[in-house]
């Protein structure tokens, strides 16, 4: 088994899919099948998956940080913020509320500016502004109250023809992420800058640009995650988005990316949300207790990097 | 000449580092198709002076002209590539991480919307077709599994891709340091090709005879100036050594000869079992099994990549855990790289840090390492292999390319080990820096160590006492310093073994 995926491992990974998520994933699925077969129809899909759309997203968020060879410590907090200001403000003045949020993407493009030119480690940028994100969402929202527009939440329940609509979502961002990072011609520059900013520079292109354009796409992509995650909690609360940070990173690798080097897979790091939600799920159709749920999520990263350890070694 | 103003005009430019004068008033006028060769010592300010061309460094003061119009003052990296004026580095800049394809895009701006892809496969496809027949480089190989030369060939043909605009200018500062002796025969005459369509090349070179053999003229630098410029034709190697200002030595044939040989000292080549090393690859086909002593210097040569560097790893695998099957390590073994960057230096640590980290159990007190001994040690170094550094403790980024080498050097001589393997140890390393080097090298030799040296320049093997060819993975001829020649050294590096020993016969 391990030999036999040592080889096919390789040639997917040229072609930017990976192999291992996608092998877990099905196990994990069919898993679910055998042990509960009405966890796998339209409806059971539905309700077991719906809180992987603001998983996804966070991932692609943590993505774009982690495609600079950064690592964002605050995109959980920003969710929160996110979710905060929706609650607040989006029935009531959605205008406004949109500008906020237009104003946290921007925030985040200047970080990546900020970091870029005064060449400082994102892991302290990104931990000091999630300190700002939560003391924003706290002053806000001291305790969690708050609604979300029925808009919004029919958008989040609505039934999509053929597919349930986390998977159509994950498809969709899949197809995107996929397309903008690994396809389009200015990916490219974006993946240079995690691999060799220095030749990223020689060859003309702007550093602070790139890096901006990253950050900025990391905010939007925080923003529909928090916004998706308030049209199911219909409510806000300055706490909720706080395990998205750790989760997303483990989304991310766990999909098959690096942490250095600009050596990306977005399509894994949409398999990867799937697969960090699924974890909890099949737990709770075990005698195991739920308490479990973050070590098994961890043990799962670990194993998951060691078996890549593995088959590059044999690569 | 015609009306048309020079392509480039440089005039009195000056450019300071904090303290340090790395242009002082230099002139430098290019034509096109003018290829202009550049020489100097590590340090002269030949890189400066690209730097300041290319874009990427500001100069302090002088005048500056591109087409006969003064360049703005924002004159950046940007701007020097709309001109036409585009740059190989010794060092590369390819992102690793990236495919053949993908590297293309990021040098050609224009490289967008549906299709770019396949647009970049064909520019850099042509430029690698038309430069290096036969490459068999894969466009879609990510730029880190190739090997070294094949990286430097997508580093130089992506510099001489077209997409819309051919490049004008081309800075090439070493560009066949990584190349085997073809494939920078090849370049080399693409070059001599390309200026008939008006390219002008900067061509800046240790080795020197490149140099005299493919351009037109030759400037010298020394210390931030121009101090000499002369026609190509007609000059030798020795006289442009002599220019840049090294003591007229004698040619290294002669230091070669001079020295007491080494085969006097070590043991007949037949005796295995004496062998510090023995790697007996007859079982698989190969004719020739390899073995080196105590005291000898011996080279491994050949077209880069067949089987070299994977005979240096395997002895320092082998002296370090079980042996590999065949093979045979005596001693402890140490290796150093000429891939400083990558496998060498530690870039944040200081000049002592990384001469000494090899030796810490020897200058630790109770799990400690002492300040006062690692100092020491660095300082007992500098002096022996000439590291220019006024103090030890600067980081080791300060130096130049040739003195982290010699760094590097000293972290293996200052171990115990007696067998020191060297990778390709000299690459862009000037002339008089190889000289020390390899004096001191031959030094240790007949202290007893034992050196395998591995090179993609010819000429340092007559530093060998014997030198083994390899082709495709076997060894095809072992040649004794004595029997030394180029023509004999190509014949097996091509396979040609029996024509070669019949040559010899």
């Amino acid at each position: 088994m391990l030999r036999l995926s040592a080889r096919i491992a390789p040639a997917l990974r040229g072609a930017g899919l990976p192999f291992l998520p996608v092998l877990a994933l099905t196990i994990m699925v069919i898993g679910m099948g055998i042990m509960q077969p009405r966890a796998t129809s339209y409806i059971g899909l539905q309700l077991i998956l719906r809180f992987v759309p603001p998983m996804i997203f966070a991932a692609l968020a943590q993505l774009c940080v982690i495609t600079a060879s950064d690592i964002d410590f605050g995109i959980g907090p920003f969710i929160s913020l996110v979710n905060c200001i929706a609650a607040t403000l989006l029935s009531s003045h959605p205008a406004l509320c949109f500008l906020l949020l237009a104003a946290g993407v921007a925030a985040y493009g200047a970080m990546g500016a900020f970091i870029q030119i005064r060449r400082l480690p994102s892991i302290v940028v990104t931990l000091g502004a999630s300190f700002i994100w939560l003391g924003l969402a706290l002053l806000i929202m001291p305790t969690p109250a708050g609604s979300a527009p029925d808009w919004l939440v029919a958008l989040a329940h609505w039934r999509a023809p053929y597919l349930p609509l986390p998977i159509l979502v994950g498809v969709l961002a899949a197809i995107f992420s996929q397309w903008f990072f690994r396809m389009s011609s200015y990916g490219v520059v974006l993946r240079g800058l995690g691999s060799a900013p220095p030749f990223l520079r020689d060859a003309g292109w702007s550093l602070v640009v790139a890096r901006s354009a990253l950050y900025a796409l990391a905010g939007l992509f925080g923003v529909i995650s928090g916004l998706m995650l308030t049209a199911l909690i219909s409510s806000g609360d300055a706490n909720v988005g706080t395990p998205y940070t750790l989760l997303s990173v483990a989304a991310v690798i766990v999909g098959g990316s690096s942490f250095t080097g600009g050596v990306i897979s977005p399509i894994g790091a949409v398999v990867g949300a799937f697969i960090m939600l699924l974890t909890g799920v099949l737990l709770s159709f075990t005698p195991i207790s739920s308490d479990w749920q973050l070590s098994v999520q961890g043990l799962l990263l670990l194993l998951v990097l060691g078996l890549r350890a593995l088959s590059r070694r044999h690569a | 000449m015609s009306d048309t103003p020079p392509l480039v005009v440089m005039s009195g430019i000056s450019k300071n580092f904090g303290r340090v004068r790395a242009l002082a008033s230099v002139d430098l006028a290019i034509g096109a198709a003018d290829l202009v060769g550049i020489v100097g010592h590590n340090g002269a300010g030949k890189s400066s002076l690209m730097a300041v061309l290319r874009g990427t460094v500001a100069r302090d003061e002088g005048r500056f002209l591109v087409d006969g119009r003064e360049v703005a003052a924002d004159y950046d990296v940007r701007q020097a590539r709309a001109f036409g004026i585009r740059s190989v580095f010794q060092e590369l800049s390819l992102c690793p991480t990236l495919t053949v394809a993908e590297n293309t895009r990021l040098s050609h701006r224009d490289l967008k919307g549906w299709g770019w892809r396949s647009a970049a496969r064909r520019v850099i496809g042509k430029a690698l077709d038309t430069i290096f027949p036969n490459h068999g480089i894969l466009l879609d190989a990510v730029v880190e599994d190739l090997s070294a030369s094949a990286r430097q060939m997508v580093e130089v043909a992506r510099a001489f891709s077209i997409l819309s605009m051919p490049p004008r200018l081309v800075i090439l500062d070493e560009p066949t340091s990584a190349l085997d002796a073809q494939a920078a025969h090849q370049f080399l005459n693409y070059i001599v090709r390309s200026r008939e369509n008006g390219i002008s090349c900067l061509l800046i070179s240790h080795r020197l005879k490149e140099i005299v053999d493919h351009t037109d003229r030759v400037i010298v630098m020394r210390d931030g100036r121009v101090v000499d410029e002369r026609r190509a034709s007609g000059l030798s190697p020795e006289q442009l050594v002599e220019a840049m200002g090294v003591m007229a030595q004698a040619s290294e044939t002669a230091v070669a000869q001079l020295r007491p040989g080494g085969s006097g000292r070590a043991k007949p080549a037949a005796q295995i079992e004496n062998a510090v090393l023995a790697h007996d690859a007859r079982s698989r086909g190969g004719r020739i099994a390899f073995t080196a002593k105590a005291g000898e210097i011996v080279g491994l040569a050949g077209l880069d990549g067949h089987g070299q560097k994977q005979l240096l790893q395997a002895i320092f695998r082998s002296a370090l855990g079980p042996a590999d099957a065949g093979l045979r390590v005596d001693a402890e073994a140490a290796y150093v790289s000429g891939d400083r960057r990558a496998e060498g230096i530690f870039p944040l640590w200081s000049i002592s840090e990384n001469l000494t980290v090899s030796l810490l159990k020897g200058i630790a007190r109770f799990g400690l390492v002492s300040a006062r001994d690692e100092e020491a040690a660095a300082r007992e170094w500098r002096s022996r292999l000439g590291i220019k550094t006024p103090d030890v403790r600067s980081p080791i980024l300060s130096l130049s390319g040739g003195n982290q080498q010699k760094v590097l050097i000293a972290r293996a001589l200052a171990t115990d080990a007696r067998i020191i393997l060297l990778d390709d140890p000299m690459r862009g390393v000037d002339v008089s820096s190889k000289r020390e080097m390899f004096d001191h090298i031959r030094h240790e030799a007949a202290d007893g160590k034992c050196f395998v040296l591995y090179t993609t320049e010819t000429e340092e093997l007559i530093n060998c006492d014997r030198i083994y060819v390899y082709y495709q993975g076997e060894i095809t001829a072992e040649i004794p310093r004595h029997e030394l020649s180029e023509e004999r050294v190509l014949a097996a590096s091509f396979g040609r073994a029996e024509e070669a020993s019949d040559a010899a016969a």
